[in-house]
């Protein structure tokens, strides 16, 4: 017997007096911290300085515990976000599947009237990514969009393009309705 | 390791919306979307971990006085103190416990404690309009708030949002986030607003209204309304009656 959910609603442009952020999920000198920024954008390329981006990934063995791994950083005027969190380890699902290390994303804004999900892949992961059933799943472009880029030791950037012809790959799942 | 290519499908999110509790991405009368909606289809993502997962909060990340909106300063907030409580439940009709809920909200007048909010209506110094509390084991939560105005916006002439607290949910699962609004009964704006009407389905809009809680109001001090959340079931069959 199934209730019906309740709809989603935008986050609107005003909350950042209320909702804390975790830019910081590890101290920058923790084992295995990395540094992932970017920016979203819109359709026209422009920066969106309203939104939040939310980041859920596993410890370095793969393993999901707790909030540890759960990150929160609104944007700034350029559309930037920042977080500094482990590097995640692969995961091996009861199945037997192995997902290549990511983490998922979710980004809410005004004009978003449900979260996107996305997910970020590493690209010094060339081998795990060749082989996850996901990514392989793929075009050479629509996998494009979900691997960040280095930048620097540790550091990484991954934009979030939410709309237009290099639109970031954006994911729903059967109940969550996003 | 065995590479298994995973067949992929595609989802048309504007025919889903039309099945679906939640409204389409692309929303023209909402102008917000017009720039900022992903217009190609959305990929159905095996359930995995990753989402299956989600961050749990503990008491740790909430204090009590975070459920009471109007003894955040030194003076009471103007307007028409409020109760609001419910439940969050999983669409298996089970209870969800230690979810965390967020609420933020405009003030009385109708302005929010934010910068870029220039809506020519005072600000309130003992209002500042966020609250945070973690459901308990009937999935039970309570805030204490003002009433929030109703106020303008830019969307088209003369738009106004009927009065709104908004309510951020986290369940078990990183997929059952939910951002939503809460209405209030009887709200003669639901008409005109492209954000309320966003949602198609007009018994899914409905939901997003609380209902007037007699039984828990407080005599002589305050009224009260009802709102219950309903998460998705993450282990739902893909797109069944969605």
């Amino acid at each position: 017997m199934k209730i019906p959910r309740t709809p989603s609603q935008t986050v609107g442009p005003f909350f950042a007096f209320a909702l804390m952020t975790r830019p910081m999920v590890v101290a920058a000198d923790a084992a295995g911290a990395i540094r992932i920024e970017g920016r979203v954008l819109d359709g026209a390329g422009e920066p969106v300085p309203d939104g939040l981006v939310e980041i859920w990934g596993p410890d370095g063995d793969g393993r999901y515990t707790g909030s540890a791994g759960w990150g929160r950083s609104d944007t700034g005027p350029d559309g930037g976000y920042a977080f500094t969190t482990v590097r995640p380890g692969a995961v091996s699902e009861p199945d037997g599947c192995v997902q290549a290390p990511h983490l998922s994303v979710l980004c809410f804004a005004r004009g978003l009237l449900k979260p996107v999900l996305t997910r970020i892949y590493f690209p010094d992961e060339s081998e795990a990514n060749a082989a996850d059933p996901l990514l392989h799943a793929l075009s050479d472009d629509e996998r494009a969009t979900l691997v960040a880029e280095p930048a620097g030791p540790g550091g990484y950037r991954f934009d979030i393009r939410l709309q237009g012809d290099d639109q970031t790959v954006f994911f729903t799942t059967p109940a969550s309705g996003l | 390791m065995s590479t298994r290519a995973e067949e992929l499908q595609r989802v048309d999110d504007d025919e889903r919306a039309t099945r679906d509790a939640d409204p389409a991405y692309f929303t023209p009368e909402y102008v917000g979307t017009r720039l900022r909606a992903p217009r190609k289809p959305l990929l159905l993502l095996p359930e995995r971990l990753s989402e299956l997962s989600g961050p749990a909060f503990g008491t740790d990340d909430v204090r009590a006085s975070d459920s009471d909106l109007t003894q955040q300063h030194d003076g009471e907030p103007i307007g028409e103190r409020i109760i609001v409580s419910g439940r969050v439940l999983g669409s298996d009709g089970r209870p969800v416990r230690s979810a965390l809920i967020e609420i933020w909200q405009a003030n009385a007048a109708g302005r929010y404690h934010h910068q870029v909010d220039q809506h020519p209506a005072p600000l309130d110094p003992n209002f500042t309009g966020g609250g945070r509390v973690l459901t308990d084991d009937e999935g039970g939560y309570r805030f204490i708030t003002i009433k929030p105005g109703a106020y303008p916006w830019r969307n088209h002439d003369n738009a106004w949002r009927p009065a709104h607290i908004h309510l951020s949910v986290f369940g078990s699962a990183f997929t059952e986030r939910l951002v939503t609004q809460m209405y209030f009964p009887g709200d003669p704006l639901f008409a005109y607003d492209p954000i309320y009407q966003s949602v198609r389905d007009p018994a899914a809009r409905e939901r997003m209204i609380s209902t007037f809680d007699l039984a828990s109001t407080k005599p002589e001090w305050a009224l009260a309304y009802h709102f219950d959340v309903v998460l998705g079931g993450t282990l739902a069959t893909p797109l069944e009656n969605a």
